[in-house]
C-alpha cells in the first residue's frame, strides 16, 4: 500500500462557529515522516485528534490504513500509536507500570507485552529508571517514555503531537535521534505536528504548512525551499570592477545584486552553480576572495506562504492564551 | 482494502488495568488515604464523643441530688397535707433508667457515639464515591483521557473503572472506619454476625455506584476541578444534616422529614445501623436496600448514558 493516510475535506467546527480545521485534504505515503507545520492554534492538534479517533470530524472523511476513522475507529486505534502533546504517563506509577498499562489498553498479550516493554525501555534508554516513579523523570525522559508507550502495540503509523514541546535544544535533538532510530527499528510511518521549523526540517520527508485551519502548501522541505527561487550565493572579489553582468551570464543565475562590493546572487542549486561562477570570474581575470552559500530556510518558506513569520504569529502571548481558553471552552461543550 | 471485523479488546482486561491504576495512584499517596480516614475519625471522635447525649440522664450527671428530696404535698394528685420525702438514690436510678429508655426510643441505641459512628461510615462512602467520579477531570486535564481514548480500549471500561474504583475504596474505608469505631467503643448489637458485613457491602455498593456514576457524568465535561468541587461542598452538608446521620428523623420538623425521606444517605445509614448496632429488622432492611437499589439503578443509568454519549461523541 502506497498511501497510508488519506484525508478528504476534513473539517472540525467547535461550537458551531469556531472553525479549527477547514476542509483539509492530504495523503501520507507509506514509510515517510509527514509533518504538519504551523503556529499554535492552526489546527494541528485538532487534525491529529481526528485522525486518532479522539474527535469526530464535523465534515469530510479520512482513512488510516484504509480504515474509516469514524466507522472503523476501533480498527484504526489498534494499528496506530499516539504520543500526545501533554505528558500523559501517570506520575504516580513507575515507567514500567505505565508501559504495561498501555499494553493492557491495547490488549497486547501479557508475555509479549513484557518482552516488548523491556526492549522499548532499552531502546529509549530508560531501563535503569523503569522502577522509578514517573514524577522523578526529567522532561526528556518523560518524552522517551511516552514514545515507548506509544509503540507497545507495534503501530504501523505513529502519531506525534509536538514531540519536543517545551524541551531545551539539546534534549530536542536527542529526541529527534530517538524518533529516527525508532522509525528505522519498527519501519513505521510517522505523522507529526510541530511549530518548530528546525524540527520539521530535520525530521520530515514532507511537510504540510497549515495556517488558520487550512493547508497552504505541501511538499518536501527542500522543494518548498526551492520554490522560493533557489539558494543565495554571497561573494566578494579582489578587484573594484562591477562584475554583475558577468555573473548574470552564468547558467542558473536568476538575480544579482551588488551592495558595497558584496554580491548577493540568487541561484538554482547553489552547490553546482557557485563553482561555475568562480570559474567564469577566474577566466575573466577576477579573483574571488570570499564566498558564502546559503540555503533558504523554512522560516522564509513559512513567511512566503502565510505572510508572516512563525515567531511573530506566536508573539502576542495574550492573544495566544485567549485563543487557547476559547478552544478549551469550545471543546468542553 | 478488505473490510475486517472491528477490533474489540477484552473489556475485562481494560477495566481491570484502569481500576488498578486508580488503586495504585490512591495507595501511592498514603497521606491522602490516612486523611480520608482521619476526617470521619475526627468527626466521630470529637463530635460523637462530645455530644454525649446519654450522659444527660446518667447517674453521674444527676448524682448531685440529696439523699432525700422534699416534695410539697399539694404537688401530688390527689394533693396531700404537709411534705413528703422521696429517696434521692432511687429517684436517680429511676431517672437514669428513663434516660436510657429515651435514648433507646429516639436513637435506637444506648449511646450516641455508636449512633453517630455508623453515620460517619455513610458519609465517607458518599464522599469517596463522588471524588472518584470527579477525578475524571484530572484525567482530562492531564491528557490521560485523550490518550486512553486513542487506544482501542472499550469506552465502557473507562466508565466502569471509575465506578469499580469508587466501590473498592468505599468498602475499604467503611471497613476501616467500622474497625476503628469498634476500638473506640462502638457497641455492636447482639444480632451482629460477620455475615452482616455482606449486607453492609451490598448497601455500600449500591450507594457508590449511584453517586460515582452521576458525578462522573456531571464532571466529565468539565475541564476545571473547581466547579465539581464547589458542587460537592454545596451538597455534602445538606446531604448529611438532612438525613439520619446525626439525629433521628422523627424528631425533625415535618418539612425537613420530607427531604430526609428521599435522601439516599438516610437509607444507607439506616441499613448500616441495623446491620451493626441495632436489632436487625429484616423487613426494614429489605426496604432500605430496595430504595438504594432503585436509587443506584436510576443514577447509574443516567450517569453511564451521559458519560457514554460524551466519550463516544
Amino acid at each position: 500500500m502506497n498511501e497510508v493516510i488519506r484525508a478528504e475535506g476534513l473539517t472540525k467546527v467547535f461550537n458551531k462557529s469556531l472553525v479549527a480545521v477547514d476542509h483539509v485534504s492530504f495523503s501520507v505515503r507509506d514509510g515517510e515522516i509527514f509533518g504538519f507545520l504551523g503556529p499554535n492554534g492552526a489546527g494541528k492538534t485538532t487534525t491529529i485528534k481526528m485522525l486518532t479517533t479522539v474527535l469526530k470530524p464535523t465534515e469530510g472523511r479520512a482513512f488510516v490504513l484504509g480504515y474509516d476513522i469514524v466507522r472503523q475507529a476501533g480498527s484504526v486505534r489498534r494499528v496506530i500509536g499516539v504520543v500526545p502533546q501533554e505528558y500523559t504517563a501517570d506520575e504516580d506509577l513507575t515507567g514500567y507500570e505505565n508501559i504495561m498499562l498501555c499494553a493492557d489498553l491495547y490488549d497486547v498479550p501479557r508475555d509479549i507485552a513484557r518482552k516488548r516493554a523491556f526492549e522499548l525501555l532499552e531502546l529509549v534508554e530508560l531501563t535503569r529508571f523503569k522502577d522509578k516513579r514517573v514524577e522523578t523523570y526529567s522532561g526528556g525522559m518523560r518524552r522517551r517514555l511516552e514514545l515507548a508507550c506509544g509503540l507497545i502495540n507495534r503501530p504501523k503509523i505513529l502519531f506525534l503531537d509536538e514531540p519536543t514541546l517545551g524541551l531545551d535544544v539539546q534534549t530536542r535533538t536527542a529526541i529527534w535521534d530517538y524518533i529516527r532510530m525508532l522509525k528505522e527499528e519498527y519501519e513505521m510511518t510517522i505523522f507529526m505536528t510541530t511549530h518548530y521549523l528546525e524540527e520539521a526540517d530535520a525530521l520530515c520527508d514532507r511537510i504540510a504548512i497549515i495556517d488558520c485551519g487550512r493547508i497552504v502548501a505541501i511538499d518536501s522541505p527542500s522543494n518548498l525551499k526551492n520554490s522560493l527561487g533557489g539558494d543565495i550565493v554571497t561573494l566578494e572579489i579582489m578587484e573594484k570592477d562591477d562584475v554583475s553582468e558577468v555573473i548574470r551570464s552564468v547558467e542558473n543565475v536568476k538575480d544579482v545584486r551588488c551592495e558595497g562590493g558584496v554580491y548577493r546572487i540568487k541561484v538554482e542549486s547553489g552547490e553546482v552553480t557557485a563553482p561555475l561562477i568562480i570559474e567564469v570570474l577566474r577566466r575573466k581575470g577576477y579573483t574571488v576572495t570570499k564566498l558564502f552559500l546559503s540555503k533558504p530556510t523554512l522560516d522564509e518558506v513559512y513567511l512566503e506562504y502565510t505572510g508572516r513569520k512563525i515567531r511573530e504569529s506566536e508573539e502576542s502571548m495574550e492573544s495566544f492564551i485567549r485563543h487557547r481558553i476559547t478552544m478549551r471552552r469550545a471543546k468542553a461543550r | 482494502m478488505s473490510m475486517v471485523e472491528e477490533f474489540r479488546p477484552r473489556l475485562i482486561r481494560g477495566l481491570w488495568a484502569l481500576t488498578l491504576r486508580e488503586l495504585k495512584k490512591w495507595l501511592s499517596d498514603p497521606v491522602m488515604v490516612i486523611m480520608f480516614v482521619l476526617q470521619p475519625l475526627i468527626w466521630m471522635g470529637f463530635l460523637g464523643k462530645s455530644m454525649n447525649i446519654n450522659a444527660l440522664f446518667s447517674p453521674r450527671n444527676i448524682g448531685k441530688m440529696p439523699a432525700s428530696i422534699p416534695i410539697p404535698g399539694n404537688y401530688l394528685v390527689p394533693p396531700l397535707q404537709g411534705i413528703i420525702y422521696v429517696n434521692g438514690t432511687l429517684l436517680q436510678q429511676l431517672l437514669s433508667s428513663i434516660g436510657s429508655e429515651v435514648m433507646q426510643g429516639t436513637f435506637g441505641v444506648a449511646d450516641y457515639f455508636s449512633y453517630m459512628a455508623v453515620g460517619m461510615i455513610s458519609m465517607i462512602v458518599v464522599m469517596t464515591s463522588t471524588f472518584s467520579g470527579v477525578s475524571i477531570v484530572w484525567d482530562r486535564r492531564l491528557g490521560f483521557l485523550n490518550k486512553v481514548l486513542s487506544t482501542p480500549v472499550s469506552r465502557a471500561a473507562i466508565i466502569f473503572a471509575k465506578i469499580l474504583n469508587a466501590f473498592l475504596r468505599a468498602i475499604f474505608q467503611a471497613t476501616v472506619i467500622l474497625a476503628l469505631a469498634y476500638i473506640l467503643g462502638l457497641q455492636l448489637s447482639p444480632s451482629f454476625t460477620p455475615i452482616n458485613m455482606l449486607g453492609i457491602y451490598t448497601a455500600v455498593f449500591l450507594v457508590s455506584v449511584g453517586f460515582s456514576s452521576i458525578f462522573l457524568a456531571f464532571s466529565i465535561r468539565s475541564t476545571r476541578m473547581e466547579r465539581p468541587m464547589q458542587f460537592i461542598n454545596l451538597i455534602m452538608m445538606p446531604l448529611m444534616f438532612a438525613s439520619n446521620t446525626f439525629f433521628p428523623v422523627d424528631l425533625m420538623p415535618e418539612w425537613l422529614q420530607v427531604i430526609v425521606r428521599v435522601n439516599p444517605l438516610t437509607y444507607l445509614t439506616d441499613a448500616l445501623r441495623q446491620l451493626t448496632i441495632m436489632q436487625l429488622n429484616l423487613m426494614r432492611l429489605m426496604l432500605d436496600i430496595a430504595y438504594l437499589a432503585i436509587f443506584a439503578i436510576v443514577l447509574a443509568i443516567i450517569g453511564i448514558l451521559l458519560s457514554w454519549r460524551y466519550l463516544t461523541k
